[in-house]
């Protein structure tokens, strides 16, 4: 196990490689002249050629390559236009907050869904669980965006209990946390309650009811623990999605996150500081999918020792 | 004896029909939406473009049924007619993606060795970036537009269905009758065409009409932040994206084009899991 893990670990800067290659491969495919878009619409000739030798954009392709790899592992994500030097630090100023609304969706997705999909099974085509299954029907087909901007007009236009923008406090992260997380929550109850019946119907939960014990804790202490494999399974590939939905979910609420920066980035054709943003997106996912992996062998023991 | 009978082919009886729910209500709701998107201009009660400066922000109304926007144009007929590119860009996207997708998934699966290293190592980088970033960092290169969109969004469903598909074909390649097929000095292409892939189809549908409500949900978001199909032609993302700014003076502006977006996934959804219970029942949720 240690050794697969180890593995896993050494993988990460290898595909993190070539995600940076085919990033650079089709940032250097874009339409229109680098240099001509730093120095702005009002440079001279002069002053863009200056920056193009400035930037090293005047080098071969390759040698640009070469420069952005060694760049990127010293911490070097090259000239950013929005920032004038280095994006590095701005963007790791903000991380912080878009870690902050990932790991809140996180909690309230299993928080929420998980009970809801092991209520579910628990009562199976009869009211609850119709119930319940609407609403997951409803969650998986609702634009987060959408739900977000609702959310806003009730709760912040309306009613007034909420702050609709910005990082301000422990209020301003309920809504962009319902937003993001509301389909992954639907998800999570969806494939919980899927895994909760077929457990239920195994010659184990049989056995555990036939020795005397109650439906209650023959879910709770047997199902369940079985159940939490493919559960897990399910959370950890929706990682990406929360990555991605977290760019949308942050515009709208002006979150002082990554994704904001990264549309920021879009908007003025930054593509050092969008590559950058970027990259940091698929290490972030990566490392998400290695700590997914890490769970499952506390979760099942069986995979401790293979 | 005729009532045991009965009552023991009742829940056999029941479960078909439920399962009959799921696919009638997304087709049916389908060919509404495809409807609209061919007929559009004519079903429209205005031109989707035309001002009317006296309806500006109206609330909806008897002759505005969703109310009119900030420049007083028809927000139902922009509704409707908007439905063309929002189902294009997803069945495009999708149809494309399906192709490229099969295509690598069944060489890869079926042939296996360096080509399969290969076609499942650059899925595997793909798959590393989500799907959303892939679809922004294309469309920040091709261009924010109807084509750049659907460009960014097949790019980003193709790993996933290879990767299904290859699974599948895998499972296939070592069954009896692929063997027997070959034995008999059939022809490889032949094999993949008529013994394989009719084994993988209902998989590959089934994900197909999930991923095109995927489609819907990436292509609108986009839309919303200004980088999908540009105005003045309406498309629902960028109408809740103007949306956003009326948000404490015309909040009715919100809510057509998101319960447009909501239903189109839903009729996806649904046919998707309908089909799923019809031909892929062991896999079903």
């Amino acid at each position: 196990m240690l050794r697969f893990l180890a593995f896993r670990i050494a993988l990460i800067p290898l595909v993190a490689l070539g995600v940076v290659t085919i990033l650079f491969v089709i940032f250097k495919s874009v339409p229109g002249d680098q240099a001509s878009i730093v120095a702005g619409a009002t440079a001279t000739q002069a002053e863009i050629e200056n920056i193009r030798t400035m930037l090293g954009l005047d080098r071969p392709l390759t040698e640009q390559y070469v420069k952005h790899i060694v760049g990127l592992l010293s911490g070097d994500f090259g000239y950013s236009s929005t920032f004038r030097t280095n994006p590095l630090p701005n963007i790791m100023e903000r991380v912080p907050a878009t870690l902050l609304l990932m790991l809140s969706s996180i909690v309230v997705m299993t928080a929420v869904g998980l009970p809801a999909g092991v209520a579910s099974a628990a009562f199976q085509n009869r009211w609850p669980d119709y119930l319940i299954s609407s609403v997951v029907v409803a969650l998986l087909a609702v634009p987060n965006f959408w739900l977000g901007m609702i959310l806003i007009a009730v709760l912040s236009v309306q009613l007034g209990w909420l702050p609709s923008f910005g990082l301000t406090g422990a209020l301003s992260l309920i809504m962009p946390t319902l937003a993001l997380s509301a389909r992954l929550i639907a998800l999570v109850a969806r494939m919980t309650r899927g895994v909760v019946i077929e457990e239920m119907r195994k010659d184990y939960a049989r056995t555990a009811r036939a020795k005397g014990l109650d439906r209650r804790t023959t879910l709770t202490r047997h199902v369940l623990r079985n159940a939490m494999i493919p559960i897990v399974t399910v959370v950890g590939l929706q990682a990406g999605f929360l990555l991605g939905g977290s760019v949308v979910v942050e515009r709208l609420f002006a979150w002082p996150g990554i994704g904001d920066l990264l549309l920021t980035g879009i908007s003025v054709r930054d593509y050092n500081l969008v590559q950058g943003i970027t990259v940091l997106f698929v290490v972030g996912f990566l490392l998400i999918n290695l700590i997914v992996e890490v769970l499952y062998t506390i979760i099942n023991p069986r995979l401790r020792h293979g | 004896m005729a009532d045991a009978a009965i009552s023991a082919a009742e829940p056999k009886k029941r479960r078909s029909a439920r399962r009959n729910v799921y696919l009638t209500t997304g087709s049916s709701l389908l060919a509404l939406f495809v409807v609209l998107a061919v007929f559009g201009g004519a079903v429209a009660p205005y031109d989707p473009n035309a001002q009317d400066l006296m309806a500006i922000l109206d609330p909806p109304s008897a002759s505005h049924w969703f109310g009119a926007d900030q420049v007083g144009r028809d927000i139902l007929s922009r509704i409707i007619v908007g439905t063309r590119a929002t189902l294009s860009i997803a069945l495009t996207s999708v149809a494309v993606a399906g192709v490229i997708g099969v295509a690598l998934g069944v060489v890869s699966g079926y042939f296996g060795g360096f080509i399969d290293r290969a076609i499942t190592v650059v899925m595997d980088l793909l798959l590393t970036v989500p799907n959303m970033v892939l679809a922004i960092a294309v469309v920040s290169v091709v261009g924010a537009s109807a084509a750049g969109l659907t460009v960014a969004i097949t790019v980003s469903f193709v790993p996933p269905l290879a990767r299904l598909v290859r699974g599948r074909v895998m499972e296939l390649r070592d069954e009896d009758f692929i063997s027997a097929a070959r034995t008999l000095g059939i022809r490889q292409p032949r094999i993949l065409v008529r013994h394989v892939l009719p084994n993988a189809v209902s998989v590959i549908v089934i994900e197909l009409s999930l991923l095109a409500g995927q489609a819907v949900l990436v292509a609108s978001a986009l839309g919303f932040l200004g980088l999908g199909v540009q105005p003045p032609d309406p498309e629902w993302g960028s109408m809740l994206g103007t949306a956003r700014e009326y948000l404490t003076t015309a909040p009715h502006l919100v809510i057509a084009p998101g319960l447009a977006i909501t239903l189109l996934v839903f009729a996806f959804n649904m046919l998707g899991d309908g089909l799923r219970d019809r031909f892929d029942p062991n896999t079903s949720p």
